[in-house]
C-alpha cells in the first residue's frame, strides 16, 4: 500500500520586545540565570500579570500578516501542568479566543504552488530552562532551573495538517519566518530558540481521508532537524504499518545526533490542561477600526515583494522568490540596487558568488564581510566597462577579506579592463600570429574556433582586456 | 456515590495530592455531599445565559513594553529550599 | 479609657494635639497584647520590635512640627496573607513556614506613606480558606467576647485582635465574606469593597477574581479613612478600578432621610437564628425612623450562591495554590523524584480544607465535569449579578444579615464541611457580584455574643453604604465596644 503524509506545525515563535510578556523584566538571550527575574515572572505568592501591549500588537500583525481573522473579543487562559520550568504549573496562553484564527500562507515546492491554512495563532509565555546535571535529563540525579526565558512573550502559530512532506514543511516554515521578519515582530534566530516547532505526523493510505494515529515531535529548532525529523517519521512509521503494527500516539524526542525520532517512554497518560480563563487579565476587545488601522500600517510582505521583483526589474520567478525569501536577503537586494546597480547583475551576484561565500562560512546575510553598499559599486564597475565581470570575481574575492572599496582595490591591484584599441590590437595580431592553427579552422568555417582565440587574448593582457572589444577585433582582423 | 474511585484518583494526581487509602473513605463521602448540595444548580435554566468571568466588567488594560528593574539574584533566590550556582535545584525529572 | 481602647480617629487627634506620645500609644497596645494574647492567639508574627522603631519615627515627626497624616502612629495589624517585605508572609500555612517576600503588596506601599505601627501578622484561616479561622495551620485564634466560640474568618485574627484591643485597625481579605463574617462575630464594623476597588497585588491569591482587600475598624469614621488609603487605581493590578477615589468621610453625614433600602426576603429565611433576625429587622425599623425608605425586594437566585461560589472559588483556588509544589519557594518534603517531591511536599504541608478545596477545584475544572460544574457555576453567577443590578433600579442600598447567625463554638462545625459552607449564605453572593458590603454592629444575642447587619451597595456604591452605616452607628451604642477578654473588665 502506498501512503501519504500528514504534517502539521506548531510553530513557537518568540516575539523582539522589550519586556517580557507579563512583567517589566528585560527580555533578552544569554543573561546570567535567574537575573532577568521579579516576583511576578516568579510566581511568588500575590502577584499578579499585566498585559505587555506591544505583545497584542505583534499578534494581531502577525495574524493580518498570515490572512487571519482578528478575533475582536480575545481572552487569556490557564493551562494548567506540573513541570519546574513553569513557576506558577500553569502557563498563561490562550484557548479558545485566541488573537487571530483561520488564516493561510502560499508555499513553493518544485515549482508548484500551495496553500496551508492556519488553525489560529496565539499568544503566550515561555517557560524557564532547565540544566540537567548529567548528559540527559534521564540520567541527570538533579535539574538547576533558570527562570530568565519564564514569560519571553511567544506567538503559537498552528496549522492544519496540510503539509504532505518534510519539504513542504520546511518550505512552510521558511514563509512564516520570512513574515515575521517581514513585520517584525521576531529576530526568528532559530539558534538562539526564536523559532521552533512542534510536528505532529501521521500517514494514511494514499486516496483515503481519515487522519491516521500522529506522532509528535517537539522543539525542533532548525530547518535541517526539521526535515530530517521527517523523513525520518516518515519512514519509521511506513515500516511499522507494512510489518501490520500500529502507530502509537506518543511524543517523540528527535536527536539530531543521529537524526533519528525516539519513544519518550509513554506514561503519557493524556494531559488534562483543565484550561479556565485567567480572572487577573481582562479581555482584549479590537474595534474593526483599530485592525484596519494595523493593516494599513503593515509592510509589503514576501508574496507582494517577489511580485514587485518580477515585474520592476524582469527578474524570475525563482530569482524573486529567493532574493524575498528572507527579510534580509530582500533588504540586502534593495540596498544593492539603491546603488544604482543594475537588478539582474545584482541579483546574479547575491544568488551566486554572495551566497557561495556566506554557505562555505555559514555566516548570515545580515553579517556579510561584503556589505551590500560596496557589492553595488563593485557591480556599477562592471556597467561601465571598468572592470569585466571575470576581474570582477577577482575583485569580490579581495573585498571578502578586505574593508576597502572596490574602486580601491581595482586600483591597487592594477585591474582596470582595458579599453585602449590600440592596446588590445597589439594583444590580437600577437595573438593570430601565434596560432595559425586556430585562425586556418576559423576561416575554414569553424567559428567556434574565435573561442581559443579570445582566450589567448585575455590571458596575455592578464584578463584584463574588455572582452566585447577583443571579439569585435578579432572578428575585424579575421575577415 | 458522585464521585467514583477513578475520578477520585484522576483528580488526586491532578491535584499533586496522594491522599492515604485510610482517609479516601472520608474524602470521598465529603466531596460527595458537597457535590450532590451543588447538584442544585442544574435546576436553573442557563442556556441562554453567557458566563462571566470577571466579576465587573473590563477590557483593554495594558502596560507599555518597558523594561523595568529585576529582583537582585540573591532576593530571587532567597526562599529557594535548595540552589546551586544561582540556579534553582530540583531532583531527578523523569517526565518531560 | 485605656488608649488601646479608642478609634483610630480619636488616637489620630490626640498624637496630632500632642496629648499622647506615638511610643506610649505603641506600649500600650503591646501590654494589651501581652495581657490578652496568650488567650486569643490572634496573631501568627508580633514585630514589636519594628513597631516601637516605628513609633519612635513618628514621634520625632511629630517633635518636629509635621502634619500627621491619619494612620501615622495607630498601631495596626494586617492579615497573613498580605505580603509584607521582609516580613514572612505564612498564609496560615505549613508551607510557606519561613516565606518572606522580597515585594510588598500595593496596599503595604500605599499604607507605608501614612507610617503607621505595624502589630504583626494576622492570623487566618489557612489560605483563607474557612469561615472559623480553625483552619490555621498554627494554631485557632478565640473570640474575644467568649473565648470558647470562634472568631469567624478566614480574617479571624484581624477581627480578634480589633476587637481584643490588640491592634485599632486591621486589613484583612474578603473572598466570600472573610471580613464581614468575623467582624460580625467580632462586634466591629468591617469592609468589603468593590472588586477592584483596592489593588490585589501582593494578596495571596485564592480565587482571583472574588478576592478584596477592605478594612476592620472600631468604627465606620475608621473604616472610611482607611478607604481614603487603600482604594484607587494600582498599574500592577489590572483588574484594579481607575475610578476616582473620594473622600470617603465626606459621606458620613448622618442622613438617611430619602435613603432608597431594599429588603431581600431571600436573606430572611430558615437556619437564620431567631435572635440575628430580631435584631436586623429592629435596625430596619431604626433605618425607617431616621427616615428611610423600605421596599422588599427580591434576589431569586440568592439560593444557588453557595453552589456557585463552592465551585469558582475552588476551581481559581486549584490552580492559584499549583505555585506551592516545593521548587523555588516555601518548604519542601523530599522525594525520590520531582513528582514525588511535589506531592510529598503538598501532601504534607497543606491543611485539610485547603487540600479538600483543591480537590473540588481540580474535579470541577477536569475533563468531562467543566460545562456541567464550572461553566455552570460561571453561568448562574451572571444570574447572582443580574438579581443585583435590577434591585439595584429601585434602591440604593440593601440591608441583610452578615451571618446567619452569632459566632459559633471551636470544634463546633469542623467536622461537616458542607455545613460550614452554608454559613456563607449571606456573604458569598455579593463576591459574586462583585458588589460592596459592610457589617457592622446592632445587636448583642442573650449570650453575650455581637450580631452584625450587613449593608450591601452599587458597585463602587462605598460611600453609600459607610453614609448609611455611620448614621445608624451614630443613633446606637454598640460601636467600639473592646471586648472583656477572658471575663476581664475592658
Amino acid at each position: 500500500m502506498k501512503y501519504e503524509a500528514v504534517i502539521g506545525l506548531e510553530i513557537h515563535c518568540e516575539l523582539k520586545t522589550k519586556t517580557k510578556i507579563f512583567c517589566g523584566c528585560a527580555t533578552g538571550f544569554g543573561a546570567e540565570q535567574n537575573t532577568h527575574v521579579c516576583p511576578v515572572c516568579l510566581g511568588l505568592p500575590g502577584v499578579l500579570p499585566t498585559i505587555n501591549r506591544r505583545v497584542v500588537e505583534f499578534g494581531i500583525k502577525a495574524g493580518l500578516a498570515t490572512n487571519c481573522t482578528i478575533n475582536k473579543y480575545s481572552k487569556f487562559d490557564r493551562k494548567n501542568y506540573y513541570y519546574p520550568d513553569l513557576p506558577k504549573n500553569w502557563q498563561t496562553s490562550q484557548y479558545d479566543l485566541p488573537i487571530a484564527e483561520h488564516g493561510w500562507v502560499d508555499i513553493d515546492v518544485e515549482g508548484e504552488k500551495k496553500r496551508i491554512r492556519l488553525t489560529r495563532i496565539h499568544m503566550e509565555e515561555d517557560a524557564g530552562k532547565l540544566v540537567h546535571s548529567g548528559n540527559t535529563i534521564k540520567d541527570s540525579a538533579s535539574s538547576n532551573v533558570d527562570y530568565n526565558r519564564t514569560g519571553v512573550p511567544l506567538l503559537e502559530i498552528v496549522s492544519e495538517p496540510d503539509l504532505r512532506s518534510a519539504e513542504e514543511a520546511r518550505a512552510y516554515m521558511e514563509k512564516i519566518k520570512a513574515i515575521m521578519e517581514y513585520i517584525d515582530v521576531s529576530n526568528c534566530r532559530m539558534e538562539e530558540g526564536n523559532l521552533r516547532a512542534d510536528i505532529n505526523v501521521s500517514l494514511r493510505p494514499v486516496g483515503t481521508t481519515e487522519l491516521g494515529t500522529r506522532t509528535e515531535m517537539k522543539n525542533i529548532n532548525s530547518f535541517k532537524s526539521l526535515v530530517e525529523a521527517i523523513e525520518y517519521e516518515i519512514e519509521r512509521q511506513t515500516e511499522v504499518l507494512e510489518d501490520g503494527g500500529h502507530i502509537i500516539q506518543e511524543t517523540r524526542t528527535f536527536d539530531p545526533a543521529r537524526g533519528i525520532t525516539l519513544s519518550m517512554r509513554s506514561k503519557e497518560n493524556a494531559h488534562d490542561y483543565r484550561y479556565m480563563p485567567e480572572p487577573d487579565l481582562p479581555p482584549i476587545v479590537t474595534t474593526e477600526e483599530e485592525i484596519e488601522k494595523f493593516r494599513s500600517e503593515l509592510p509589503e510582505l514576501p508574496d507582494a515583494r517577489r511580485a514587485r521583483l518580477e515585474k520592476e526589474y524582469g527578474l524570475s520567478d525563482y530569482d524573486a522568490g529567493i532574493l524575498t525569501g528572507s527579510r534580509a536577503m530582500a533588504e540586502y537586494f534593495d540596498a544593492v540596487i539603491a546603488t544604482g546597480a543594475d537588478a539582474k547583475l545584482a541579483a546574479n551576484w547575491i544568488m551566486g558568488d554572495l551566497s557561495k561565500n556566506l554557505n562555505a562560512e555559514s555566516i548570515t546575510i545580515e553579517k556579510s564581510p561584503v556589505e551590500a553598499k560596496r557589492l553595488g559599486e563593485m557591480i556599477l564597475l562592471i556597467m561601465k566597462n571598468t572592470i569585466s565581470g571575470k576581474i570582477a570575481k577577482k575583485v569580490f574575492q579581495e573585498m571578502w577579506t578586505s574593508k576597502d572599496a572596490p574602486a580601491k582595490i581595482v586600483e591597487d591591484k592594477g585591474l582596470v579592463q582595458i579599453t585602449d584599441t590600440a592596446a588590445i590590437e597589439g594583444i590580437v595580431d600577437e595573438v593570430i600570429a601565434k596560432n595559425e592553427k586556430a585562425v586556418a579552422d576559423y576561416k575554414g568555417g569553424n567559428k567556434k574556433a574565435i573561442g581559443a582565440l579570445v582566450g589567448q587574448v585575455m590571458k596575455g593582457s592578464k584578463g584584463k582586456a574588455n572582452p566585447q572589444m577583443v571579439n569585435e577585433l578579432l572578428a575585424k582582423k579575421l575577415q | 456515590m458522585k464521585v467514583t474511585k477513578e475520578d477520585f484518583e484522576n483528580v488526586a494526581n491532578l491535584s499533586r495530592l496522594s491522599i492515604p487509602d485510610s482517609q479516601t473513605e472520608a474524602y470521598l463521602s465529603q466531596m460527595d455531599a458537597i457535590l450532590s448540595y451543588m447538584d442544585n444548580l442544574s435546576e436553573v435554566d442557563t442556556e441562554k445565559v453567557k458566563p462571566t468571568t470577571y466579576a465587573l466588567p473590563m477590557e483593554n488594560v495594558f502596560r507599555a513594553d518597558e523594561v523595568r528593574p529585576s529582583l537582585p539574584r540573591e532576593l530571587a533566590l532567597s526562599n529557594a529550599p535548595l540552589q546551586e550556582d544561582g540556579y534553582f535545584k530540583v531532583p531527578r525529572v523523569l517526565e518531560e | 479609657m485605656k488608649l488601646y481602647e479608642k478609634t483610630a480617629h480619636e488616637l489620630h487627634d490626640l498624637l496630632t494635639a500632642k496629648e499622647i506620645t506615638a511610643t506610649e500609644l505603641a506600649e500600650d497596645v503591646f501590654s494589651r497584647v501581652d495581657a490578652v494574647e496568650g488567650e486569643v492567639q490572634a496573631y501568627l508574627t508580633l514585630t514589636r520590635d519594628e513597631a516601637l522603631e516605628q513609633a519612635k519615627t513618628v514621634d520625632a515627626r511629630i517633635a518636629k512640627g509635621e502634619k500627621l497624616p491619619f494612620l501615622a502612629g495607630i498601631p495596626g495589624a494586617i492579615k497573613d496573607n498580605i505580603c509584607t517585605k521582609g516580613t514572612r508572609t505564612t498564609c496560615a500555612s505549613k508551607i510557606l513556614e519561613h516565606f518572606v517576600p522580597p515585594y510588598d503588596a500595593a496596599v503595604m506601599e500605599k499604607l507605608a506613606k501614612e507610617s503607621p505601627v505595624l502589630v504583626g501578622k494576622a492570623n487566618l484561616d489557612e489560605f483563607a480558606m474557612g469561615g472559623s479561622t480553625e483552619n490555621s495551620a498554627y494554631q485557632k485564634t478565640h473570640n474575644p467576647h467568649d473565648l470558647s466560640k470562634v472568631p469567624g474568618g478566614s480574617s479571624g485574627g484581624s477581627a480578634a485582635a480589633v476587637a481584643a484591643g490588640t491592634a485599632i485597625w486591621a486589613l484583612g481579605s474578603d473572598t466570600g465574606g472573610s471580613i464581614r463574617q468575623p467582624a460580625s462575630f467580632c462586634g466591629i464594623v468591617g469592609l468589603k469593597p468593590t472588586y477592584g476597588r483596592v489593588s490585589r497585588y501582593g494578596l495571596v491569591a485564592y480565587a482571583s477574581s472574588l478576592d478584596q482587600i477592605g478594612p476592620l475598624t472600631r468604627d465606620v469614621r475608621d473604616a472610611a479613612n482607611l478607604m481614603n488609603i487603600i482604594a484607587g487605581h494600582d498599574p500592577m493590578d489590572s483588574t484594579s478600578s481607575s475610578a476616582a477615589v473620594p473622600d470617603y468621610t465626606k459621606a458620613l453625614t448622618g442622613d438617611v432621610k430619602g435613603l432608597k433600602i431594599g429588603l431581600p426576603k431571600e436573606y430572611f429565611v430558615e437556619g437564620l437564628d431567631s435572635e440575628v433576625e430580631t435584631a436586623v429587622r429592629k435596625a430596619v425599623e431604626d433605618f425607617r425612623a431616621m427616615g428611610a425608605e423600605m421596599k422588599e425586594i427580591t434576589l431569586p437566585h440568592t439560593k444557588y450562591a453557595i453552589s456557585t461560589y463552592y465551585l469558582i472559588a475552588p476551581a481559581e483556588a486549584a490552580t492559584n495554590l499549583e505555585r506551592y509544589d516545593g521548587v523555588s519557594y516555601g518548604e519542601r518534603i523530599d522525594g525520590a523524584d520531582l513528582v514525588e517531591m511535589m506531592t510529598n511536599t503538598r501532601t504534607e504541608l497543606f491543611g485539610e480544607e485547603v487540600k479538600r478545596r483543591i480537590m473540588i477545584g481540580n474535579y470541577a475544572l477536569s475533563a468531562g465535569y467543566y460545562d456541567a460544574y464550572y461553566l455552570k457555576a460561571l453561568k448562574v453567577r451572571t444570574l447572582i449579578q443580574q438579581d443585583y443590578m435590577e434591585a439595584f433600579k429601585s434602591v440604593d442600598v440593601i440591608l441583610a444579615p452578615t451571618a446567619p447567625t452569632p459566632a459559633f463554638g471551636i470544634g463546633e462545625m469542623v467536622s461537616d464541611p458542607l455545613k460550614m459552607y452554608l454559613q456563607d449564605v449571606c456573604t458569598v453572593p455579593l463576591n459574586l457580584a462583585g458588589i460592596p458590603g459592610l457589617t457592622l454592629p446592632c445587636g448583642v444575642s442573650s449570650a453575650g455574643l455581637p450580631i452584625g447587619l450587613q449593608i450591601i451597595g452599587k458597585p463602587l456604591g462605598e460611600e453609600t453604604i459607610l453614609g448609611a452605616a455611620y448614621a445608624y452607628e451614630e443613633s446606637h451604642d454598640y460601636k467600639n465596644k473592646i471586648a472583656a477578654v477572658g471575663g476581664e473588665k475592658a
